[in-house]
């Protein structure tokens, strides 16, 4: 149906965007200060293919200015259309990208995003990896925002350890589930156990 | 309120805030560079926490303004009524009550809880501006962790003071990777900086943001043999009589009488309300 072709691109964005944005961001930010927490975040309505929580992140953070790289699996012209007129980000390829969104089996592999340099490590991208889900923990986190260890759902290890050598460079991370969403900070070292 | 976009700033700019609050977050200690805007209020009156708290803000929020310690200055009450007329939120004077606060220069006294995010107003950002002036060296010293100027600085305070003598602004080392200046908080403070809340750092003119997450180890520089001391004037309150609070000293007169008093007015406050009294409590009520 035209209507409903039209919707998908047009409709799914905040209600309310400066409060939508300040709870969407609150998550963000509870969720990259406490690795290992499962915040919740709402408001955006995405085309089919990703997840709300993933939508309402984009619908937060980006805008004309950042760079948005969307893996094979997840672009579509309905995202791209929902995104642009929703955000105006550009999509981007994955070496120029501030923000990238896909499985993590798409965002492979890890080393064609930028990682910041020495003096300005805040120039690196942040992952957005959609995960089938966020409620079954295996590995066990340690760094800033946690106070002994924390427990987190990974789709890998050996990548987040690797990324973690890098620090103070390196990318970061949120994970997204339906309405859920946790992060993972290039601060946070990584091991196995649940 | 209609007539101010929610919590004053547009929404691009809190986006590029929030997009610089969450990298400083990723990287403890490091300063983030942002786009800083011009504020209803001059430099140096807390445009960073400012900005930093409107991009922060939610409508539910409580907000705490404190500077010194002190809810009540002019600093403070104008900031409180700037958030309370472009954003609605509720303001408290508690520190218990608030899920934001706002401080210049202090940390409360009552420890804060993962429920609260502190924001702090900084003027100058950079611990080794003093020693070197270049953004481009201190950027350079900061990527090499080239610290060892600061050090020379703290040796040279106890080779012609005896003593360690930064009292305020005093150099903390985060995580074990960066130097951060913690705003000119008294170092008593500094112990403080390991805690529950989310630490965020605005510099409106300087233009960086910077950020502590909850439980991050926050180290205060010294040495072996002159190891770090959070000091406070030797003297209990004299209002609530604490004996564990950073205190003011206040001239009374001409004769010389003064008074010292908890600098966190809601602390002291609260104190009295419990029935603590000091030297001059009785006669203040």
């Amino acid at each position: 149906m035209q209507a409903q072709a039209r919707n998908t691109v047009y409709g799914g964005g905040f209600a309310n965007p400066p409060v939508d944005s300040a709870h969407g961001f609150r998550a963000a930010m509870n969720a990259m200060a406490r690795p290992g927490t499962i915040q919740r975040i709402s408001g955006a309505t995405p085309p089919d293919g990703i997840s709300p929580a993933a939508g309402a992140l984009l619908l937060t953070l980006c805008d004309p200015e950042t760079g948005v790289y969307l893996t094979p699996d997840v672009d579509s012209d309905d995202l791209r259309g929902w995104l642009t007129f929703h955000t105006g980000a550009p999509v981007v390829a994955a070496e120029q990208a501030d923000f990238a969104l896909g499985s993590w089996a798409a965002l492979m592999p890890l080393d064609r995003f930028r990682i910041g340099t020495p003096e300005y490590p805040d120039r690196s991208a942040t992952l957005i990896v959609e995960m089938p889900e966020l409620d079954a923990p295996n590995a066990r986190l340690q760094g800033p925002g946690i106070k002994d260890s924390a427990r987190l759902t990974l789709p890998d290890l050996e990548e987040f350890q690797h990324n973690a050598m890098l620090y103070p460079l390196g990318v970061d991370f949120f994970f997204t589930s339906g309405s859920q969403l946790a992060a993972l900070p290039r601060s946070t070292k990584v091991t196995a156990g649940e | 309120m209609s007539d101010y976009n929610f919590a004053y700033l547009d929404e691009q700019t809190k986006r590029m805030i929030r997009r610089a609050i969450l990298k400083g977050l990723a990287v403890p200690g490091y300063q983030v560079p942002f786009a800083s805007r011009e504020m209803p209020m001059p430099y140096g009156w807390g445009t960073g926490g400012v900005q930093v708290s409107a991009a922060t803000l939610t409508p539910e929020d409580t907000l705490k303004v404190i500077d010194q310690g002190a809810d009540d200055t002019t600093n403070a009450v104008s900031i409180r009524k700037f958030f309370e007329r472009t954003a609605g939120v509720a303001t408290t004077e508690e520190t218990a009550k608030a899920s934001v606060i706002q401080t210049r220069h202090r940390i409360p006294e009552a420890e804060l809880s993962e429920d609260q995010i502190l924001v702090y107003q900084v003027p100058i950002p950079e611990p080794l501006r003093f020693l070197e002036p270049r953004e481009t060296e201190t950027r350079k010293m900061h990527a090499l962790q080239e610290y060892g100027l600061m050090h020379v600085k703290l040796y040279e305070d106890i080779s012609q003071h005896g003593a360690i003598a930064t009292a305020y602004a005093y150099p903390v080392k985060v995580e074990g990777r960066y130097v951060m200046d913690p705003s000119p908080i008294p170092k008593f403070d500094n112990p403080k900086m390991e805690m529950a809340a989310i630490q965020l750092f605005g510099a409106g003119r300087e233009q960086r943001i910077y950020a502590v997450p909850p439980y991050t180890k926050v180290v205060s520089l010294d040495f072996e043999d002159y190891p770090f001391e959070a000091s406070k004037a030797d003297h209990p309150c004299d209002l609530c009589g604490a004996e564990d609070s950073y205190l003011d000293e206040v001239i009374l007169d001409d004769a010389g009488n003064r008074m010292f008093v908890c600098s966190d007015t809601d602390y002291c406050r609260s104190r009295r309300e419990a029935g603590h009294s000091g030297r001059l409590g009785e006669e203040a009520a």
